[in-house]
């Protein structure tokens, strides 16, 4: 149980908590507001993803379906319903654990490579629904204008609705952190690493792969909702296949079945691409790529799982209780140092999160 | 050594019954319409060379395949075949597997947990911290002790030594206490000294339930089982008390004979 021996380990686990948290709340300070806003989103989705794909070994190729779907229905309350955004994230969620219903029980009976295809096969029909769908979703155009009201608040300053939707992410990172730390996460992680044996004790395999794949959708909803109501509008974007993709990349980068890893590795991918666009550079695609292949070739266990590694290596483990401070950060600085030469000074915010 | 069956109440029915059971690969038969009687408080070996369908029938009797044809009824009333591994492990049928089979990131004490947990549906609550498991912990801790692993509850079960592992399995499936304990070769690739311990384990746990066990290892089957049945090319060939099969010719010639192809 990898990440709850960091978390349960005292004071080297709250420093790296006090950390994390003091990193998100200072990040629109050091960074352009809405960047801030799109890596605190992805790094929920990454956890999400993460919940699956780490603790239950099951990678999906879809999860395009319930950010990108929960976008939409977020948008819808907040345009059509006069909605507050809170309310309308939530709605969002919903419809996302709603969605993860059916497909989640269509799916979960596969795995390996056939659970992708599948659920990546159930995200483009979404997608294809969503553009067809032009009456209500708007086609090719999305859903522009979605309001973000608050009782009155002016919450259109990203910088300040970073914080508005901060909270939502939090929460988010934290049923997640839950989920893995409870007892249906233990037995998710008897499942990944051996369903036959997790049968043979009577535990239901397939309901329980559902009952996860619906939680990750709902937390990936609420990560959609508020990239939504951030952006002020929900586009086929969110539902196309590489966003499936670029979620699943930054959770591999950051280090699968670490929970957090993802975080950070939607740090690094977002940061990496507003840092390219702004610079006017067009092949986005070949540098993360490249980075991505570096990684997965040298790096095996992602950015913080090679970070925590090294920690442990060097009896620097939070484990041992001494000094909790530096326990985490010597091997947090130094594991990011690998893949920055590309990413510049983009990937120092992005190490510290969380 | 056998003994009669201790536990088991005269006139009782037996507490696992298979009438015809096949299951077909392509075409060839591994379980070739065996029928089978189980009786209640005994210990049950199966043996017969390799390739005779003792794992298939295992797999069979625990849902883990289904039958191309037959039934098994648990207590006469109980049909298995057709249900899921989960189901039947509910109902009281567990099992241990041949080749170590574990959860390598946990650790012995949290296996256990998880073995004991199952029946509570403590294992739904995702909104719960995992130190609920811990109402558990004395119970795993006395069925750890039961197995020689006292002391050994908390490192990852991957890095056991072998001998370990296989306590550990038998740990697991007393832990969901079951009327029908079906174990797949416990001793395989075991040196002696963990052999007669695990004999002595096995003798430890029957009292109070059925036992029903694969094994090739015929110093274990005359220490501990009440009746044998031996299988060949997925057919029962005899089934009677060990003292009475072991002289018998067909068996001499399926262990010995098969091989040469002397049929």
């Amino acid at each position: 149980m990898i990440m709850s021996r960091l978390a349960r380990s005292g004071r080297g686990g709250i420093a790296l908590l006090v950390i994390g948290l003091l990193a998100a709340l200072v990040l629109p300070w050091l960074i352009y507001p809405p960047v801030a806003l799109d890596i605190a989103c992805w790094a929920l989705f990454a956890a999400a993803l993460d919940l699956l794909l780490g603790f239950t070994g099951l990678l999906s190729f879809g999860h395009a379906a319930f950010w990108g779907g929960s976008a939409y229905c977020t948008g819808l309350i907040a345009l059509h319903g006069g909605m507050p955004f809170p309310v309308a994230i939530l709605g969002g969620a919903a419809f996302a654990a709603l969605l993860a219903l059916p497909i989640g029980f269509l799916s979960v009976r596969l795995t390996g490579i056939y659970f992708a295809m599948v659920t990546l096969a159930f995200a483009q029909m979404i997608y294809f629904v969503a553009n067809q769908w032009r009456d209500v979703t708007g086609g090719e155009n999305g859903l522009q204008g979605i309001p973000r009201e608050l009782f009155g608040l002016d919450l259109y300053d990203p910088f300040f609705f970073y914080y508005a939707g901060l909270p939502f992410v939090l929460a988010g990172l934290l049923a997640a952190w839950r989920i893995v730390r409870s007892p249906f996460g233990r037995v998710l992680v008897s499942i990944r690493d051996n369903p036959a044996r997790a049968r043979a004790l009577g535990y239901p395999v397939d309901r329980y792969r559902l009952l996860a794949f619906v939680l990750s959708a709902a937390l990936s909803g609420t990560a959609g909702g508020v990239f939504a109501i951030g952006h002020g509008f929900a586009s086929l974007d969110g539902l196309y296949w590489t966003t499936s993709g670029q979620v699943v990349m930054m959770v591999i980068l950051g280090g699968i079945g670490t929970l957090w890893g993802g975080a950070i590795g939607a740090g690094v991918v977002v940061q990496l691409q507003d840092f390219l666009a702004t610079a006017g550079f067009e092949g986005i695609g070949i540098v993360t790529g490249s980075i991505f292949i570096v990684i997965v070739l040298l790096f095996r266990r992602g950015i913080w799982g090679t970070a925590r590694h090294l920690a442990r290596r060097r009896g620097l483990s939070p484990a041992g209780g001494s000094g909790g401070g530096p326990a985490g950060s010597p091997g947090l600085a130094r594991a990011p140092a690998s893949p920055r030469p590309a990413g510049g000074p983009p990937g120092a915010t992005a190490g510290e999160r969380c | 050594m056998g003994g009669g069956p201790t536990g088991g109440r005269p006139g009782s029915g037996p507490v696992l019954r298979a009438r015809g059971l096949v299951r077909e690969f392509r075409g060839f038969r591994a379980v070739d319409g065996v029928d089978l009687d189980v009786a209640e408080g005994s210990v049950h070996a199966l043996v017969g060379p390799n390739g005779a369908g003792k794992t298939t029938l295992f797999n069979l009797l625990t849902g883990f395949l289904k039958p191309t044809a037959g039934s098994v009824l648990l207590e006469g009333r109980r049909e298995l075949a057709g249900r899921s591994p989960e189901a039947i492990s509910r109902l009281g049928v567990a099992r241990s597997f041949q080749i170590t089979s574990l959860f390598a990131e946990l650790t012995p004490h949290q296996h256990v947990e998880l073995a004991l947990a199952g029946p509570t549906g403590l294992g739904w609550r995702f909104w719960r911290s995992d130190r609920a498991l811990a109402r558990f912990a004395g119970r795993a801790a006395e069925l750890l002790a039961q197995v020689g692993l006292a002391g050994h509850g908390d490192v990852p079960a991957g890095s056991l030594s072998y001998g370990r592992k296989r306590a550990l399995e038998l740990a697991l499936a007393l832990a969901l206490d079951p009327k029908v304990l079906l174990l797949d070769e416990p001793t395989a690739g075991m040196g002696v000294e963990d052999v007669d311990r695990t004999i002595e384990l096995v003798r430890g746990i029957r009292a109070g339930r059925t036992v029903v066990m694969v094994e090739h290892n015929m110093n274990v089957v005359a220490s501990l089982a009440d009746r044998v049945t031996v299988l060949q090319h997925g057919k029962v060939l005899i089934e009677g008390p060990y003292a009475e099969i072991r002289h018998d010719p067909r068996v001499i010639t399926a262990y010995l004979g098969d091989s040469d192809a002397a049929r």
